[in-house]
């Protein structure tokens, strides 16, 4: 794929402000204040990078990534899919196959009865002739490991395979850019690794475009921008070397920070030689036993 | 001797009775001793949330026994309203099963079941939500649906404190809480069992909880115990969680690393705190071998 640096962003927000419509019910009259869920957002995402939205629950980051596929619109302000305008309604076909989305849970985006029918469907609806419809359903199925299980019903399959089917499911279609929101919340911390390893696999060997939305900083490590949000608002954008960096101001927007990260802080703190640029497990092992 | 709360014997569990039937748990015996905080872990489908749903009553033994605080649960005349008074069980989001038009009335509506009198109730409200941390002067007359979701969350469990529970059962309790949010809860549990000497009985997949909340892991995979010990014994065989598809917190797998690294970590370290002070203790001795060897080299030199 040739990159060109003067190439405009595959994802292009500009000056984007949105609010929820406010449901009229006896809770809300206790709400007084009701804030804009995204306040004046601009990000530009370009072709093939990969970032993580990151932030604590309720900051706006899930309402961003909705706005990457045109599942909202928004209030104030443009979103532009490959410079397609996502106001347009008649493009919204075309900006979903762009950009795919995955969920929390992947049994809202299963629908059929076997797990190949279902990575199929997708293409199945726009039409593929079927040796095609064959070819990349076996590609999908490979890409994410679960060939395998091809014949067997969703239901059969584990909580890590669902979310691997759904991504297959995404992937058939080919699209630029996937989505993922908060997709690992519902699996195990090693199903979870898995996923990550997934991510980064995709995003290396297919220059797929990757946006992970996490309120996880160990998920974050593997992109190679993360991008915090906090009430709505962009506040903080770098590499992963750069913002964990640092810890006290994750912790400030209530980041979970773990237990190895506190622990390099403290070493660096009691004068040990530990750069920035050590963020998993082992690199931070290595340099501590270098330091 | 310390006293075991909770015995079980040779349980098994048989879910269904088509032909097919589905052994859920297979013949498990345990203890759990009083006034500690242990936790049940193991993947998906595992048989935890089986096992837990025996130490209240809600499943009867198909074989074994299970004796609760000195109940025997699965028997024909169990006396079951006993028994849930002695074990709270909070359940995943138990935010989402708050209904009072109050925090008081949340709280208050366990005690009031219980048929208590008006005085008891309000003490009890009250000695609960102080245990929350939410002071009943600032947050009784308040609705429970204006408070963050750490809060409600506090709430819910402060509902089942205030029944004076003598075990406390815990599914997933930190789940969707953030960070702070997230410590905030364990300093409480921890006041909890400290204060109160309730027995807490966690079951969650976070390992990191797990390792800082209880001294005693029981590992269940496929319906059986494989697995009783501490957090520094269990979390010490990797390869061993891994054929049970568990993952050692990060913590422990940055142990395992720094100790690949060939840096000798003793094996009861477990927190962030004692690996820095052993690391830090481990460079100034370093440190001063090296001097030492230098000077003595010098020595030679001479």
């Amino acid at each position: 794929m040739a990159k060109d640096v003067i190439s405009p962003p595959l994802i292009d927000i500009q000056q984007v402000t949105y609010k929820y419509p406010v449901k009229r019910t006896m809770q809300d009259h206790n709400q007084l204040v009701t804030e804009p869920a995204l306040q004046n957002i601009n990000l530009q995402i370009q072709s093939g990078e990969y970032v993580a939205l990151l932030g604590h629950n309720g900051c706006g980051k899930s309402t961003l990534a909705r706005h990457c596929n045109a599942l909202l619109l928004p209030d104030e302000g443009n979103v532009y899919i490959a410079g397609m305008d996502t106001r347009d309604v008649t493009k919204h076909g075309m900006i979903r196959e762009y950009v795919g989305m995955i969920f929390q849970n992947p049994d809202n985006q299963l629908i059929a009865t076997l797990v190949e029918d279902d990575v199929a469907w997708g293409l199945a609806v726009k039409g593929y002739p079927l040796p095609q419809i064959r070819e990349r359903v076996a590609e999908a199925l490979d890409a994410v490991n679960i060939s395998h299980l091809r014949q067997l019903p969703p239901y059969k399959l584990s909580g890590g395979q669902r979310q691997r089917l759904a991504i297959a499911g995404i992937l058939a279609l080919r699209p630029q850019c996937i989505i993922a929101d908060e997709a690992s919340s519902m699996l195990d911390p090693f199903t979870r690794q898995e996923l990550s390893e997934l991510f980064s696999r995709l995003h290396r060997k297919f220059g797929l475009t990757i946006i992970q939305v996490t309120h996880l900083l160990e998920e974050a490590v593997y992109a190679q921008r993360i991008v915090i949000m906090e009430r709505g608002r962009v506040i903080q954008e770098g590499t992963p070397a750069q913002i964990f960096a640092d810890v006290e101001r994750l912790q400030e927007l209530k980041l979970i920070i773990p237990d190895p990260l506190k622990l390099v802080v403290y070493l660096r703190d009691a004068g040990f030689a530990i750069s920035n640029q050590a963020l998993t497990i082992e690199e931070i092992a290595q340099e501590i036993a270098n330091a | 001797m310390p006293e075991s709360i909770i015995r079980v014997k040779h349980l098994s569990y048989i879910y269904g009775s088509s032909p097919f039937p589905k052994k859920a748990l297979n013949d498990i015996s345990l203890e759990i001793t009083r006034g500690d905080c242990v936790a049940i872990i193991g993947f998906n489908g595992s048989g935890k949330s089986t096992l837990i749903q025996h130490f209240n009553g809600l499943l009867r033994p198909s074989q074994g026994t299970v004796w609760v605080d000195g109940i025997e649960v699965g028997e024909k005349n169990t006396d079951l309203r006993a028994l849930r008074q002695r074990v709270g069980m909070l359940f995943q989001f138990p935010e989402a099963q708050l209904f009072g038009q109050t925090v008081y009335a949340d709280v208050a509506f366990g005690p009031q079941r219980m048929k208590l009198g008006r005085h008891e109730i309000r003490a009890r409200v009250k000695a609960a939500l102080d245990m929350v941390g939410l002071p009943h002067e600032k947050y009784a007359r308040r609705s429970p649906f204006e408070l963050s979701g750490g809060q409600r969350r506090r709430i819910a469990l402060a509902g089942i404190l205030a029944m004076s529970p003598r075990i406390l059962i815990l599914d997933e309790p930190t789940v969707g809480l953030d960070g702070e949010g997230r410590l905030e809860f364990y300093s409480y549990l921890q006041r909890v069992q400290r204060e109160q000497g309730v027995t807490i009985i966690l079951v969650s997949h976070d390992m990191a909880e797990v390792a800082t909340m209880a001294n005693q892991l029981y590992i269940l995979n496929q319906g059986k115990l494989v697995r009783q010990g501490t957090p520094q014994d269990v979390f010490a065989e990797s390869e061993q969680l891994r054929s049970w598809d568990l993952v050692a917190p990060p913590l422990y797998k940055l142990l395992e690393s720094l100790r690949q690294q060939g840096i000798a970590i003793p094996d009861n370290i477990s927190t962030v705190d004692e690996t820095f002070d052993f690391l830090q203790q481990q460079k100034i001795k370093s440190g001063f071998r090296m001097e030492y060897s230098e000077a003595e080299a010098d020595h030679h030199r001479r």
